[in-house]
């Protein structure tokens, strides 16, 4: 095997990696390793981050339902599912919600999870605030009661209800 | 043109170039970015001219009224008040991205602070990219800054958020936190003993990736690595930044270790390349930038060593982005070709290290 870069001494290293599950394979000589300073990084060629993505989004993606047609696109943008896997990208907030299916699998693939866990926004996400809060008291009254305070989780227990009234 | 943008377009330094403390020899800089979109509006690459027009005029519109003090003197700039130019050197100084500056979208702006340490693009990839660039490994006041940024503006913007997927972005790489944290290093003794790739190997496994100078698809020149984090989404902002910080400071324990390994073993070697370096920095007629990266890197190592001495870092850090193409033909106020700008690096480098002994 030669070298891939000067395509004229044999091949001596050979580079896996592994990059989202995608494995690439590099071989080359030793004098074009050591031009590349032991630094296999080249990301004009084969590191593509919307050919990556189209291929996660893309085949492979067994988990994947077939995807809606065409007229089935995100009626806020427009955007179709076969749109996002040419490109990588959403069109918008809302394809979030419409190809929630559709993406599970490659948030997952992603991300390894496909649940976020941080920051919320205060405005627009005082509910999601509120529902945190409530899954911290709840885990309180668990060691209160645990504990055998029963007088404080009482308090917790009062607090929790308030804050139902309020989801509700 | 606005004074704030004219003087970050004019200054030789902005923040993240000044002297860090502590390991600021390593870690050159430090920067937070947060990915940010309004709701319902389409996200940049599917915008039109109405919903271009509405996304940028309510940007506008949030950044117009009063901002908290420790923003500095926030100001929003429309790419139509500036050139081609000014974007370039932009880039140079890593407010803007490559990819910010190359868009042909109509609707792109910046929002910056007086010191450049706050730089918030405005239809990049997404609607809002905050970002947060500090001198040397602080990645905790970084994002702390950033998120006042992000507070701001989301108490005038309605975000698109969404309680299981967290804050919606164009690309589903960074969907989640929204957060990219990254550090820029220095490290020529990895690279000198072909250490470079085992260890990106190892990094890769921690969730960590390496870009080079100016961010995706650029390559490693000068031994300068980005490193940042892959995952946005299942981990919390400030385990994102724990976790960054740790791989950092082993990085540089190990680039320490390197380094002291160099000195004893290889003392002879390492002072004739660093020493080599100096001279063709100072002699040179002509340098292309490639060239004058990889021998400032040799220079910045001797330095650090205290091989050589009469330079601070800040200098070494204002000379990477002084010697870049933009910045050039700035300094000389005049286009110039590949040559002429070989020939004005080596005398912008001259005068710049002229101190150095």
């Amino acid at each position: 095997m030669y070298c891939e870069e000067c395509k004229q001494k044999p091949a001596a290293v050979h580079l896996t990696q592994v990059f989202n599950g995608n494995i690439m394979q590099s071989h080359l000589c030793e004098e074009c390793a050591a031009k590349k300073g032991g630094f296999m990084f080249d990301p004009g060629n084969k590191f593509s981050i919307p050919n990556l993505l189209s291929s996660i989004f893309g085949a492979g993606c067994n988990a994947a339902p077939t995807p809606p047609t065409e007229l089935d696109g995100c009626p806020n943008c427009g955007m179709t599912f076969n749109d996002i896997r040419q490109t990588g990208k959403l069109g918008c907030s809302e394809c979030y919600k419409v190809f929630e299916q559709e993406l599970e699998p490659t948030l997952r693939r992603i991300h390894g999870n496909s649940q976020h866990i941080g920051k919320i926004p205060s405005r627009g996400g005082e509910k999601v605030l509120l529902r945190k809060q409530m899954d911290n008291l709840k885990t309180q009254l668990q060691e209160a009661v645990n504990r055998e305070e029963y007088e404080k989780a009482a308090g917790i227990r009062d607090n929790i209800k308030d804050m139902e009234n309020k989801l509700a | 043109m606005i004074v704030s943008i004219d003087h970050l377009l004019n200054c030789k330094s902005v923040k993240w170039m000044e002297s860090a403390k502590g390991q600021g020899d390593i870690i050159i800089s430090s920067r937070i970015r947060l990915a940010r979109n309004l709701r319902d509006i389409p996200f940049p690459q599917r915008l039109n001219q109405t919903t271009g027009e509405e996304c940028l005029q309510k940007i506008k519109d949030a950044c117009q009224e009063e901002m908290p003090a420790a923003l500095h003197k926030m100001e929003f700039t429309g790419f139509d008040q500036l050139s081609v130019w000014d974007l370039r050197i932009l880039v140079e100084k890593h407010l803007i991205s490559p990819g910010h500056a190359q868009s042909n979208s109509a609707f792109r702006a910046i929002i910056l602070n007086e010191d450049g340490s706050l730089a918030t693009m405005v239809n990049e990839e997404d609607h809002l990219r905050i970002q947060c660039l500090l001198p040397g490994l602080q990645l905790a006041s970084g994002y702390d800054l950033a998120q006042q940024m992000d507070d701001y503006l989301e108490s005038k913007l309605e975000y698109a958020f969404d309680e299981r997927r967290g804050y919606l972005t164009s690309c589903p790489t960074n969907v989640g936190t929204g957060l990219r944290a990254s550090v820029m290093l220095h490290l020529p003794a990895m690279q000198m003993t072909g250490q470079t790739s085992q260890i990106l190997q190892n990094i890769g496994q921690l969730g960590m990736t390496v870009r080079g100078l100016y961010g995706e698809g650029t390559e490693v020149a000068g031994n300068f690595f980005q490193m940042s984090n892959q995952i946005t989404m299942g981990q919390s902002e400030s385990e994102i930044c724990n976790h960054l910080q740790a791989v950092t400071e082993q990085l540089v324990e190990q680039e320490r270790l390197l380094r002291e390994r160099l000195q004893v073993d290889l003392k002879y070697q390492l002072e004739d390349k660093i020493g080599r370096a100096f001279g063709i920095l100072n002699h040179a007629r002509m340098i292309n930038s490639t060239e004058a990266l990889a021998l400032l890197s040799d220079v910045r190592l001797g330095i650090d060593l205290g091989i050589l001495s009469g330079i601070q870092a800040n200098a070494l850090n204002t000379l990477i982005v002084a010697i870049r193409p933009a910045h050039l033909q700035k300094c000389a106020a005049q286009e110039m070709d590949a040559i002429q700008r070989d020939i004005k690096r080596a005398e912008v480098i001259q005068e710049q290290i002229k101190g150095i002994k």
